[in-house]
């Protein structure tokens, strides 16, 4: 395979990985954030550094103990393999799901802040209104919390782009189903190739500060009046 | 609907049109037991200190605090009765209710906040009803404007149309004008007063503000550490003189009267009410304009004969009533009688001794200062 080709697969299984872990953490993280905002349960605390625990973890011991949970042997390789599906180390699916557990505190936290920055009231002004809880939550504190939301899915999108441990450690570096753009150019660092490891490394700073820039720039016109 | 037993006081069944609020809510430090019957139509203000427990009922009314024990009944309809198991959610009660701050919800324009509630209720007759309270509370310039757009006044007058257009059993007001300056509330308080006077829904009004009271009140209970104090008629409630329900220069009479005549050359205008009338300076209301009276106490004086070659222009004729101590030891309170009215008189306890007073007497009430309430 021609040197670009095999960038421009890396380039596409990244942009993949990223989208789907983006939408499905925004799916759980959403009630999770929900549930820490609002929640006097004595089970906060602990599950709250539970979900934060990837923030702090060397991404391979977070892949090492993804990799013998995947594994054959493993509880979640037991079960997959009972499904039919196989073991999911070293494959798409693996990867994902080590993105989404890589990358959850970075979808919660935004989430989590925003529903408490939006507090009880609008929803206790909702409730005034005859709206259903559900109802309310979702005309009224998921709309009020949307800088929140548009955080999280642009950090968790930024944070998949970026991992490179947990790719390595449980997706191996197979073209065309595991290898993202950071092993790639991991890759070619170990085989000498600079200057295709320049275009790729080049690439992600360039799409790495162009999220952090939107990101604040869409911070300081929040603050304005009009919408 | 109350269970044998469970009434405060053995009497005849409870009016069906009544609503009655029976309250127990027992948290760290505080403890709340009310047992309210409130009449179908007007403000009933619940005053009271901060701390008083105001709030609390007012949250317990709406559901979104749960009593312990509790029973919440709004004409036929119940919507607490612990006794009976029935506890309905917030959302499925017909209410209204305005916070203290403003709580419009900023991600939507001033209209979708009005008709937010409206989609929910299944009123029908939408567009009439929301066009009622659009026009009831004068927004009609604001309907497309984002609230943070909007003055504090203009806010609070949205979520009042906002709470009115589902066209609620029960309004609950939660010091709607705390949070807003002197202006602002002088804005707001003639709104309030026409949604009284051509409404029928009933209101539960919140605050701790005298002044809010005298001008809104049809009814008055008054809240002191999680108990009622006092209850009833606002007129009575205010002209009560054993237990003040107003401290130091808030003591006074309350009465109700209409402009009776404005005499142009002095700009002075006589309102009459049951039992008199007072001059007081002209402020352009029409003739016939219904309007409130406060009489303080301190601005009241007794003759026990007609006062003559004074400059104080409003002298009454009255029944001395009864007197008690005032605050100081140098002073009474006395209640007197005009007509079907009642006002209260602050003097020294020897002038009342040297002019003789006994519950009784004839006297002559002279009226230095009277502020009109709208």
């Amino acid at each position: 395979m021609s040197p670009h080709r095999e960038a421009l697969q890396a380039i596409w299984l990244t942009v993949e990985l990223a989208t789907l872990t983006t939408l499905v953490l925004l799916v759980i993280a959403t009630p999770i954030a929900w549930w820490l905002a609002r929640t006097n349960s004595r089970w906060r605390a602990p599950i709250g550094a539970l979900v934060t625990l990837p923030l702090v973890l060397p991404p391979s011991v977070l892949g090492f103990y993804l990799l013998v949970a995947l594994g054959p042997d493993g509880p979640l390789g037991r079960l997959t393999t009972s499904l039919g599906w196989g073991t999911l180390s070293f494959t798409f699916s693996g990867l994902l799901l080590g993105s989404i557990v890589f990358s959850l505190p970075f979808a919660v936290q935004p989430l989590q802040h925003a529903f408490e920055a939006v507090g009880r009231r609008p929803m206790e002004v909702a409730a005034t209104l005859r709206a259903r809880p559900l109802d309310a939550f979702f005309s009224v504190a998921l709309p009020l919390a949307r800088p929140g939301l548009v955080t999280a899915a642009i950090l968790s999108f930024a944070h998949t782009v970026g991992e490179f441990g947990v790719v390595l450690m449980i997706g191996g570096n197979i073209p065309g189903q595991t290898r993202v753009v950071s092993t790639q150019i991991y890759g070619h660092v170990e085989a000498m190739e600079y200057a295709q490891a320049h275009w790729l490394a080049g690439g992600m700073l360039l799409l790495s500060f162009a999220v952090l820039l939107a990101l604040s720039l869409m911070k300081r016109r929040r603050g304005g009046v009009m919408p | 609907m109350s269970g044998p037993g469970t009434g405060p006081a053995p009497g005849p069944a409870p009016d069906p049109a009544l609503t009655r609020i029976r309250l127990q809510v027992v948290r760290k430090g505080f403890e709340l037991a009310v047992d309210l019957e409130l009449p179908a139509t007007g403000i009933t203000v619940l005053f009271g200190a901060s701390g008083s427990g105001k709030t609390t009922v007012l949250r317990c009314v709406a559901g979104l605090e749960r009593a312990r024990q509790g029973l919440v009944r709004i004409g036929a309809e119940v919507w607490q009765d612990d006794g009976a198991r029935v506890f309905l959610p917030t959302w499925r009660r017909p209410l209204g209710y305005v916070f203290q701050e403003a709580s419009l919800f900023d991600h939507l324009t001033v209209k979708d906040n009005l008709q937010y509630g409206l989609k929910r209720a299944g009123v029908r007759d939408a567009g009439p009803a929301l066009d009622a309270a659009i026009r009831l509370l004068g927004i009609e310039a604001l309907l497309w404007r984002q609230p943070a757009q909007l003055s504090g006044g203009e806010r609070q007058r949205v979520a009042i149309a906002r709470a009115l257009a589902t066209q609620p059993r029960l309004l609950l007001l939660d010091e709607p004008l705390a949070a807003l300056d002197h202006a602002r509330k002088q804005e707001i308080l003639p709104w309030l007063e026409r949604l009284r006077d051509e409404l029928s829904t009933p209101m539960l009004y919140v605050t701790h503000s005298a002044d809010e009271l005298a001008r809104l009140a049809n009814h008055l209970v008054v809240l002191d550490r999680g108990r009622v104090k006092a209850a009833g008629p606002v007129a009575a409630a205010l002209a009560s003189i054993d237990n003040p329900l107003l401290a130091g220069d808030d003591v006074g009479a309350l009465l109700s009267g209409r402009v009776a005549e404005r005499d142009a050359r002095w700009h002075l205008a006589r309102v009459s009410f049951d039992g008199g009338s007072l001059w007081l300076r002209d402020s352009g209301l029409p003739v016939g304009h219904a309007v409130r009276l406060r009489v303080l106490a301190r601005d009241v004086s007794i003759a026990v004969q007609e006062p003559q070659g004074t400059s104080i222009q409003n002298q009454l004729p009255c029944t001395i009533e009864s007197s008690a101590p005032d605050a100081h030891p140098s002073q009474v309170l006395v209640r007197a009688r005009v007509g079907a009215s009642t006002l209260v008189a602050r003097i020294t306890g020897r002038s009342f001794e040297a002019l003789g007073l006994q519950p009784g007497s004839r006297a002559w009430l002279q009226v230095k200062s009277v502020a009109l309430l709208a």
